[in-house]
């Protein structure tokens, strides 16, 4: 066989030494860890309480640049790039024509003309498709650049230990070059964790090196390597949504209603009013004008009313060891009004947590709703109110 | 300056449209980038005072309410009919001669195959019923299949007379319209001059060979407008296509028409998504409340308007569209007419050179693999036999089309350019034609070779295209010139199509400026 | 001497439609018997030991289409059927390097960016496209075409339904269904992919069984085909059947036994007896006259309406139609035994490309050619050609250690220049493997035994007109309510209690089964009127 089946990142030397229960996630036609321990619950405190080191190589990265480089981005996503600043980071979704969202990720201005993207699904096509006549270079950097996300309240000490400059002034959702060791990188503070984090971008001969050194700096500060399942935790806990989870990319989807505008994932937000046309932006305005009919938000599940459900059957409340994905119908008075896509317990807020999408007329933050939980074999439905994420969100985040 | 319209282009569907805008009161400014009105329409001189249609064959199929509703007999316009219509030479028996009267066409049959000859007629008949029900259809705006149920309304009348042909016509016809010319030929006729001759007409505006499916109904699509029989046959107006363009600006103008040429529109201004000003190379700014281009679908979007308010699927499809000219025509000044062997009337109308299927379908496989035709298909007109306007003193000039050229259907033609390669495959071409008229090579005083290449560069025709995207049946009806955007607008709003590149395609008929013009109307009265 | 019989049902050829009509009309209680004319029940679905311990699909050699409803209704696994997915694709190019796609999208992806990014992105969306695609045209499979010409209410209805339901898709999915109806595969598939060796090796898929080459219009239509398996929970269309093509056959024919019907092999029917108007019944060549309420031929168009029944008996039209029926076969097989699996140079040694399907389409130019030399008469010098080797699936097919290859090879025209004789039909062989051998050097030593198949060959053999494949070419003039004729195409026929049920008859086309079911509702429906 010429190629093996499946991709491994280049910190795969270093990870896979380190996994002790065979439990691989395939993430984007790669293997990383799942969790490196059998069970995810300290790489989850790592995040919370000292930093976690993820890898998160398989994200599609695309380098672009050249005069047309803003206005092509400009015309892809839904935020005003021409407006941003060099160094600066946005989080943003795109569109198809309809208004309907393909997928999500960032946008880092590296220099007035050189942006990089990344994103959940590749997009290289995309951008071909939307650069028709605009001078723009476009260059797929997915199997070139190693990632790694550092997230936790001792991420900037660890990161300021190594880093040839002071990185403390590096404000939430900006990015600067630096070097680590004598590795060049490029250094975002970024993260899908809600938390005090950042985002370091390599070239793939230097990965394993900026690993080693990351953890070496990171020992003292209780730093772990960490998993996907504990990302997908802290994520949950942050209220922010993953494709083919949480919504399905209107360029998979097989059917209208399993499309998802913006305004119907909570990303309303996103949409800029007077910036350049860019793709969905008729549709976008019209439904910014007559209102959206779906909205995605958060649930807590009532505790007492969880307890009450498993003490008619004699047990007490089982909660799930991983975060679920699975859709769970919700109700109000009886009827369908919405499904939970993801959720799991919280170990820090000790609450059980998901992310549903309400018809707009439910979906008022403080609705009480009713989810469907499978009690020992039964479908049964437990008490939920609906709630604004982030669920937790704490001030060294953005401070 | 401001216009209620800017029509981009001065072609025939240009000006129709134009006309047609400013009989209801609006004002017009029609702008060409040449120096004369007519676009590729226009004639020119090959020496002095032989004039020639560079780019257009013939003056297709004027619709006959266009005719009237334009009075273009009060502005000069004369048709001619020119017998015969069709003419083959043959290397044996005796040629193949189409008149306008069916029964000589029959005769001239009957003395190669009795067989053909007994079933020329209801061919030619069933041949005549289907191409009326595509004359209805290309009056029309293309219905949309999808569309709002009451936009296919007009169609039921043209549904009635589909069933109105009867059951076997009708199912024939459902047959016949993807089917390949070498089967429709093949099944009825056995002459392989006359199968060859239909085969050469199937394939005008197609890349491809007889054997592909839809040229069946590309030989249909040429017989529209034209009396029974009479395939290959076309308007044709005294003076040339360009006499039709000077007919029509006359009826523009006396309709208070603003003509403007050399005005090469350099960009389409857009803004908030709707087009409202026209800028011309000289820096002039013309403002518009609608711009109704007749330079191609592609042009006009991409080039002069440009991608920023077109969503990248719309974008997508507008670079698919296959422009594939794929022949070339020769121009030639003659000091006297080409005689063509056993033929013993001159040759007014088409004629045609390809003595069987396989020898245009060998022609097509030479291009499909990046070589002009080693033996070209050749179908020639000498407009002068009946017209002796266009040329001094019993002079002629004749045009040949060589097909084929090689093209590459998206970013325009390669393969041949220069004036070598043009050269080699002109002398190829009056090689062949002077087999059959031998004092065909001692008459030529002037030759003017036009590859798919130069119909680019000089008049603007994507891929050298003069039909504006290949009549392929993915690219006809509802299909053109995008699908889903057959109705004249686009996504800019105020910003209108007209011309080859939209329905119904494949000749001169008026009917794209007509069809267009109500567009516009529509909505300036909307605005009103 | 016969008794007198009268059977409810005769069903004239046991291919795989016959004996699924067959089947279903017995499993409808119906008294039914089948008579096959060869020895071996299949057609050209038929599994054989051509040489000792080399069984080989002789003609058919993959299964695509197998209705799973047919699988389900008939339960066919519990009569031996048992169909393994063709897993992967596997093109050798001439410049030494390959062109694959795996069973998983991921690996597929990686293989194809190897090849180009921007076509890796485009398959998953084209992907998306067809399945689409084929949930729009899968419920008109199922469907008896209307009469567009009849005023009769109940075909004005079914017209009626058939325009809803493509209204119903929307304009984009009906524009593009449009475009894939019409075009060229070449051209469609250029419309979203830029590397040739991909365009190239998908559009041989629309080529298959064609007298078209993948710049023809209507070729791209095809393409759907692979897809078709998807949306009925088969994640892949095409498949080998333990056992051989001719497994399927046998099981199918278990089944119908087990709900009763009977089947004659060495039975060839000479003609369908019809008095007053009437199908009675059927003679053989061996003079018997068997009685029947109904027959079904399950033979192509122009032995059903020409050969079995006397012209006189059918209208002007319908007799016109079907001498016009384009059948003018394309393709032959070549059926190898051999030593030692083949080493393809771009990817040596043995790997999991060997399972899977293998073809020889570098670029659409090669096609064409191949096409080109069809064209004017001769087979192809150096032809498309698709391969599989069943027995690195089932090692029953071979002796342990051997190995049986399967190559189907296009183009080779039943209208040859001179005809087929021994002399040209080893030449076509040898055009074949000198091919091959291009690629896997190793395959001229490793051949022990060669059965090259001629369409002539093919005709002669299973009785397929011209050799053609599918009992008629899958064009459009030829499809839907034009399969085989208009008016005709719902499976019954101008004369009552006389039905068609083979290929040639709406929706056609590999070994799929379709036509054998419509045709058996078709009789149910009409009981014996």
């Amino acid at each position: 066989m010429a190629t093996a089946a499946v991709r491994t990142t280049p910190f795969h030397s270093r990870t896979a030494a380190l996994v002790r229960g065979h439990t691989w996630r395939h993430w984007a036609g790669y293997v990383v860890p799942a969790s490196y321990d059998l069970i995810h619950d300290l790489e989850y405190a790592a995040i919370r309480g000292t930093a976690g080191l993820i890898d998160v190589t398989p994200l599609y990265k695309y380098r672009i640049h050249g005069r047309g480089a803003g206005a092509l981005l400009d015309r892809v996503v839904t935020r005003d790039v021409a407006r941003s600043k060099v160094g600066q980071v946005l989080y943003t979704p795109w569109c198809d024509p309809e208004g309907k969202v393909l997928d999500d990720g960032t946008v880092t201005r590296l220099e007035e003309d050189l942006f990089r993207l990344t994103s959940a699904h590749p997009n290289l096509r995309w951008l071909h498709q939307n650069a028709v006549g605009m001078d723009v270079v476009i260059e797929d950097e997915t199997y070139d650049t190693a990632a790694l996300s550092l997230q936790g309240p001792a991420a900037r000490q660890i990161l300021n230990a190594v880093a040839d400059r002071d990185l403390t002034k590096l404000k939430f959702f900006r990015a600067a070059e630096a070097s680590l060791g004598a590795i060049p990188a490029t250094v975002t503070r970024t993260g899908y964790t809600g938390d005090l984090g950042y985002e370091i971008w390599v070239a793939n001969d230097r990965a394993e090196a900026l690993w080693d050194l990351l953890i070496a700096a990171g020992e003292p500060h209780g730093l772990l390597p960490t998993g996907l399942m504990a990302m997908d935790v802290a994520r949950i806990e942050a209220g922010l949504i993953l494709i083919d989870v949480d919504y399905v990319s209107a360029r998979r989807a097989l059917i209208e209603r399993q499309k998802s505008s913006p305004f119907e994932l909570g990303l309303g937000w996103t949409v800029a009013r007077d910036k350049a046309p860019f793709v969905g932006q008729r549709a976008l305005e019209r439904e910014r004008a007559a209102g959206s009919g779906w909205a995605l938000h958060g649930l807590v599940v009532d505790w007492d009313a969880l307890e009450e459900l498993y003490a008619d059957v004699g047990l007490p409340p089982q909660l799930p060891a991983a975060p679920w994905r699975a859709s769970a119908p919700v109700y109000v008075g009886g009827r369908q009004v919405g499904y939970a896509t993801s959720g799991c317990w919280s170990p820090l807020l000790k609450k059980s947590l998901a992310l549903a999408h309400l018809e707009a007329l439910h979906a008022a933050p403080g609705t009480q709703v009713e989810i469907e939980v499978t009690v020992e074999h039964r479908r049964r439905r437990a008490l939920a109110t609906v709630a604004k994420t982030p669920f937790f969100d704490p001030e060294r985040k953005r401070g | 300056m401001s216009y209620d319209v800017i029509v981009l282009g001065s072609g025939p569907e240009e000006l129709v449209a134009a006309a047609c805008l400013a009989g209801e009161g609006w004002s017009v400014l029609v702008v060409e980038a040449g120096p004369a009105i007519g676009g590729t329409a226009a004639s020119e001189e090959l020496l002095p005072g032989f004039r020639v249609d560079p780019v257009h064959g013939d003056a297709g199929f004027l619709d006959p309410r266009v005719l009237r509703q334009l009075e273009l007999d009060r502005h000069g316009l004369a048709l001619l009919a020119p017998d015969p219509v069709l003419a083959v030479p043959a290397e044996r028996g005796g040629p193949l001669v189409f008149w306008r009267d069916a029964a000589r066409t029959r005769a001239s049959i009957e003395d190669r195959s009795a067989r053909d000859a007994g079933r020329w007629e209801s061919f030619a008949e069933r041949m005549e019923a289907f191409a009326r029900i595509l004359e209805e259809v290309a009056a029309r705006p293309a219905p949309r299949p999808a569309g709002p149920l009451r936009d296919l309304a007009p169609f039921l009348g043209l549904g009635r007379k589909v069933r109105g042909l009867g059951r076997d016509d009708m199912t024939e016809l459902f047959r016949v319209l993807p089917l390949p010319a070498y089967d429709l030929l093949d099944d009825t006729f056995e002459d392989e001059l006359l199968k060859g001759a239909l085969g050469a007409l199937s394939v005008r505006g197609l890349f491809q060979g007889p054997r592909a499916q839809g040229t069946a109904l590309v030989l249909l699509h040429h017989l529209v407008g034209s009396p029974t029989g009479c395939f290959g046959t076309r308007t044709v107006v005294r003076g040339g296509v360009g006499a039709l363009v000077e007919a029509l600006a006359a009826a523009a103008r006396g309709r208070g028409v603003e003509l403007r040429v050399d005005a090469d529109v350099e960009r389409i201004g857009v803004e908030r998504g709707r087009a409202t000003v026209v800028e011309l190379a000289d820096g002039s700014q013309l403002s518009a409340r609608s711009v109704l281009s007749g330079m191609g679908p592609a042009r006009t979007l991409l080039d002069l308007a440009g991608p920023t308010w077109l969503d990248p699927d719309f974008v997508h499809a507008l670079r698919q569209i296959r422009f594939r000219g794929g022949y070339a025509r020769i121009h030639l000044a003659l000091s006297e007419a080409p005689r063509f062997d056993g033929l013993a009337e001159p040759a007014a109308g088409t004629i045609v050179l390809a003595p069987s299927l396989d020898h245009v379908e060998r022609a097509f496989d030479d291009a499909k693999h990046g070589e002009a035709s080693e033996r070209p298909v050749l179908e020639a007109r000498i407009p002068s036999l009946a017209d002796p306007s266009l040329a001094p003193g019993g002079r002629h000039v004749m045009s040949v089309d060589a097909r084929f050229v090689p093209v590459d259907g998206r970013e325009g033609s390669t393969g041949l350019r220069g004036s070598a390669a043009g050269d080699e495959l002109a002398d190829r071409a009056v090689a062949l034609l002077a087999e059959s008229a031998p004092n065909l090579r001692g008459a030529i005083l002037a030759r003017k070779v036009l590859l798919p290449a130069d119909m680019e560069t000089r008049y603007g025709l994507y891929g050298g295209d003069p039909y504006q995207g290949e009549l392929a049946l993915d690219q006809l009806l509802f299909m053109r010139p995008v699908p889903g955007w057959s109705g004249y607008r686009t996504p800019i709003g105020g910003l209108y199509l007209c011309g080859n590149g939209t329905h119904p395609a494949g000749a001169i008929t008026g009917a794209s400026g007509r069809l267009a013009a109500s567009a516009v109307l529509a909505d300036l009265e909307g605005q009103a | 001497m016969q008794i007198a019989r009268v059977w409810d049902a005769i069903v004239i050829g046991g291919g795989h439609n016959g004996l699924v009509c067959a089947a279903y009309l017995a499993r409808a209680g119906q008294k039914v018997l089948v008579l096959e004319r060869r020895p071996v029940l299949g057609g050209a679905a038929v599994t054989e030991e051509i040489f000792p311990g080399f069984k080989f699909s002789v003609f058919s050699y993959v299964v695509s289409l197998l209705r799973p409803e047919i699988i389900r209704d008939l339960d066919l696994p519990g009569h031996g059927l048992h169909i393994v997915p063709l897993e992967s694709t596997f093109n050798p190019l001439p410049d030494g390097d390959y062109l694959a796609t795996w069973a998983d999208p991921e690996e597929t992806r990686r293989e194809l960016y190897r090849h180009s990014p921007r076509d890796a992105d485009a398959m998953q969306e084209f992907g998306r496209l067809m399945q689409r695609m084929a949930m729009a045209v899968k419920p008109l499979l199922a469907t008896e075409p209307p009469d567009p010409a009849s005023l009769h209410p109940r075909a004005l209805l079914a017209m009626g339904r058939i325009g809803k339901h493509f209204r119903d898709l929307g304009e984009k999915d009906l524009h593009a269904l449009f475009k894939l109806m019409t075009m060229s595969s070449a051209d469609y598939l250029r419309e979203w992919f830029e590397s040739e060796a991909l365009v190239a090796a998908k559009s041989a898929s629309g080529i298959i069984g064609t007298f078209l080459g993948p710049r023809s219009p209507g070729t791209a239509y095809v393409l759907l085909h692979h897809y078709m398996g998807e949306i009925d929970g088969v994640f892949r269309a095409w498949g080998f059947a333990r056992g051989g093509t001719g497994a399927v056959s046998e099981s199918i024919a278990s089944a119908a036994r087990g709900f009763g019907a009977e089947i004659r092999t060495d039975a060839a029917a000479a003609s369908v007896i019809v008095k007053d108007g009437r199908a009675v019944g059927v003679a053989l060549e061996n003079g018997d006259e068997l009685r029947a309420r109904t027959v079904i031929s399950g033979l192509d168009p122009r032995r059903t309406f020409l050969e079995l029944v006397e012209p006189v008996d059918l209208p002007s039209d319908l007799v016109a139609a079907v001498e016009r029926f384009r059948f003018r076969g394309s393709s032959g097989k070549v059926n190898l035994a051999l030593s030692e699996l083949p080493d393809f140079t771009a990817l040596p040694g043995v790997g999991p490309h060997l399972k899977g399907a293998m073809a020889i389409a570098p670029s659409v130019d090669y096609l064409e050619r191949a096409y080109d030399d069809a064209k004017y008469g001769d087979f192809s010098r150096r032809p498309f050609m698709d391969i599989v080797i069943p027995s690195m699936i089932d090692p029953t097919m071979a002796p342990p250690g051997k190995h049986v290859m399967s190559i189907f090879v296009q183009y080779a025209p039943y209208h040859r220049n001179g005809g087929w004789d021994d002399q040209s039909r080893e030449a076509f062989g040898d055009a074949v493997v000198d091919t091959l051998a291009e690629y896997a050097p190793n395959i001229r030593s490793a051949i022990l035994h060669r059965q090259v198949i001629t369409p002539a060959d093919i005709e002669a053999v299973t009785g397929l007109s011209e050799g053609n494949i599918f009992q008629g070419e899958l064009a459009l003039s030829q499809l839907f309510f034009l399969r085989p004729s208009p008016a005709w195409a719902d499976h019954r026929t101008p004369v009552r209690g006389y039905y068609q049920c083979g290929s040639g008859t709406h929706p056609g086309g590999g070994i799929m089964g379709a036509s054998g079911r419509l045709a058996a509702k078709a009789v149910v429906a009409d009981g014996g009127r």
